[in-house]
């Protein structure tokens, strides 16, 4: 074996342009899906990031139908206290669950005294809450961002400047409960909350006890319970899991209760992010296609030139498999230099990108620097896909000249 | 190696063809290029064939080789019947039994002198690392071409070329050498060196050399040499003149 190798490589540096022509094109095929997966992925987390760790959390529990019914707040579809508690004992033993948090959802009137606009208002307890979407409190651009007292009211950066309304002014709240009784309340603006895309983005927050007030609840309801994974890797694993967990909790029609749904069924940007994976699987078939191309011409080309050698170790008696591995191990390590190099080169980029700092904007956030970073596992499966492709495009070449008459590969001219 | 046996009497040949013939397709042409020729050839034996262009000597030795198959009649080489080999057994076979010397010389371009000999041992019967040393040194040395043994094939002259593609027949301990023009390219006096070599090798291996040339200054050097014509065997004549046809 080892002078099968030392023959391929010694091929492979026969035609030293050519060779290295070929591994070129392969090494930039290699460092452009690398920085393609890199930065569309980071991109892609980030922006996952950003719904889920300020708004959504990574799941969240509704009542069976509440979601269908989403656009409307519909108090009546609440879950009651005796299902909140049900799910917070379960949830408290999962050891997966970092925190979680109920809210309170519901549509009122804002006004200022002077004017009065709509408004969607989550009423959380805060401690849980900042625990369950901690990047919560840095979307206060304009106040404290600490803590949510009770009394004290989070809106929305477009209604404070839409209204005029700023820190410390007095403004109430006015809504209307599941019985169809209207109540206000007065609360004091204690931060101006940025905007972000996204469902409840542009919400405003008020604490739990607040809502329960307002909306004139004698005991606890909750209109969702976000959930914080300790590992986001195991979304899925535990989103099946909680559904099992709480497929034998049922009404009394016999129907489940709750319903469990991952930020991606909450999110239109899922869609955007199932694209960039798209994206990301065509860049990879463009690299295939790149590989398999240019090893296949450059064997071919090999083979073609090396007919009367092919012929001469055939005729000394080097049975057709070992020939067959000479030009397969030449395929072969074409392809390793050139993932090698792009791996080398891709990862120097990234790196160079990151000191650099890219910036973009996403909806109205503007500035956000990229961190384009690439899994290991990413940088060894493009690897092993161009190894694979390598070995696989040498094939045709190889078995070609395995299956050459000697005689006639001898009169070659 | 074949064996006749006559009146009780058991001879062993290196090749016996009886009655060997080929027929080749040009095109929608039917070419018969050997016309069922038969002879023996002993042992150790330094063996020509000789005629002009077309007459059927590098079929012959291909189909002595094992690169090529008769179309009629029967072929033993180093006793085995050729004729029922498939692709595999033939590579095998010539690899354990035959040694080939090619007018290009045809060595390894991207092999040293010592790595083109050694690529039989490595590549074809997996010698051990000191026995394979022991035999290329040897031959290395009867070839005279210790002194080149880094140097690659474009760093060497055409006759030493053709002593190392000696070496590199011999280094396999083959029962019999086929040479097709292995002098073709090299002017007379090496021409002359590399048959001295051939003469050598075969005196000191007990080897059976098998050669076609169509140079009749050459002709001269070989024991027994065959003649061919218009793919029939014509003639042979054996050293001092005895002459059969």
């Amino acid at each position: 074996m080892g002078n099968l190798f030392k023959i391929a490589i010694r091929n492979l540096l026969r035609y030293k342009r050519r060779t290295l022509l070929t591994a070129s094109l392969v090494t930039i095929g290699v460092v452009f899906v690398l920085l393609f997966i890199s930065i569309s992925g980071s991109f892609k987390n980030m922006m996952v990031g950003q719904m889920t760790d300020s708004m959504l959390g990574h799941l969240e529990v509704h009542r069976k139908g509440y979601l269908a019914s989403i656009d409307n707040l519909p108090l009546n579809l609440n879950l009651k206290i005796q299902a909140y508690q049900k799910l917070e004992g379960i949830l408290k033993q999962e050891p997966e669950v970092e925190a979680f948090s109920p809210r309170i959802k519901f549509g009122g009137m804002f006004s200022t005294f002077v004017e009065t606009t709509n408004i969607r208002l989550n009423g959380v307890y805060p401690d849980q809450e900042f625990k369950t979407v901690p990047l919560l409190p840095s979307r206060v651009i304009n106040g404290g961002g600490k803590s949510l007292e009770k009394g004290e009211i989070w809106i929305p950066e477009l209604m404070s400047k839409s209204m005029k309304v700023n820190l410390g002014d007095t403004v109430v709240i006015i809504a209307t409960n599941k019985d169809g009784s209207v109540n206000g309340k007065q609360f004091k603006v204690a931060g101006v909350l940025e905007s972000i895309t996204g469902p409840g983005g542009r919400d405003g927050y008020i604490h739990l006890e607040d809502a329960m007030e307002v909306l004139r609840m004698e005991e606890m309801e909750v209109s969702e319970v976000a959930i914080r994974l300790k590992d986001f890797g195991q979304l899925h694993a535990f989103s099946s899991k909680l559904e099992g967990l709480l497929s034998g909790e049922v009404n009394k029609q016999g129907k489940p209760i709750y319903e469990v749904h991952t930020w991606e069924k909450l999110s239109p940007f899922y869609n955007i992010a199932r694209m960039i994976d798209l994206m990301a699987f065509f860049i990879k078939l463009m690299l295939i296609a790149v590989v398999l191309v240019s090893i296949m011409n450059v064997m071919i080309m090999a083979v073609y030139e090396r007919i009367r050698e092919i012929g001469t170790i055939a005729a000394i008696g080097t049975l057709p498999g070992k020939i067959l591995s000479m030009f397969v191990l030449e395929g072969l390590f074409l392809g390793t230099m050139g993932a090698l190099a792009g791996d080398l080169i891709g990862l120097i980029i990234i790196l160079i990108l990151n000191r650099v700092g890219i910036t973009f904007d996403f909806g109205r956030e503007t500035g956000l620097v990229l961190s384009a970073t690439i899994a290991p596992s990413d940088v060894l499966m493009i690897s092993a896909i161009v190894i694979f492709i390598s070995v696989v495009a040498s094939l045709q070449p190889a078995f070609k000249a395995s299956r050459m008459e000697p005689i006639k590969a001898l009169r070659h001219v | 190696m074949g064996l006749i046996v006559a009146e009780n009497i058991t001879k062993v040949y290196s090749v016996v063809a009886t009655k060997v013939s080929k027929n080749y397709m040009a095109g929608e042409i039917a070419i018969r290029a050997l016309n069922e020729v038969s002879f023996e050839i002993d042992p150790a034996s330094f063996v020509s064939f000789v005629g002009p262009s077309g007459s059927g000597k590098t079929t012959l030795l291909n189909l002595i080789g094992c690169l090529d198959k008769p179309t009629e009649g029967k072929l033993m080489v180093a006793d085995t019947d050729v004729l029922h080999l498939d692709r595999k057994q033939s590579a095998s076979f010539r690899g354990n039994n035959i040694g080939f010397i090619f007018q290009d010389f045809n060595l390894i371009p991207v092999l040293t002198v010592y790595e083109n000999i050694e690529y039989p041992l490595l590549m074809v019967q997996n010698v051990p690392g000191d026995e394979r040393k022991k035999r290329i040194l040897t031959l290395l040395d009867a070839v005279g071409m210790i002194e080149q043994k880094d140097k690659y094939p474009d760093q060497i002259s055409g006759g030493q070329k053709q002593r190392v593609a000696i070496a590199r027949a011999l280094v396999t301990n083959p029962k019999l050498v086929l040479a097709d023009e292995p002098t073709a390219n090299l002017d007379h006096k090496t021409a002359f060196l590399v048959l001295e070599s051939m003469k050598k090798m075969r005196n000191e291996f007990q080897t059976t050399f098998i050669f076609s040339t169509h140079d009749q200054k050459i002709v001269g050097e070989a024991e027994i040499v065959y003649t061919l014509e218009d793919g029939e065997l014509t003639g042979k004549q054996v050293k001092g003149g005895k002459k059969n046809g």
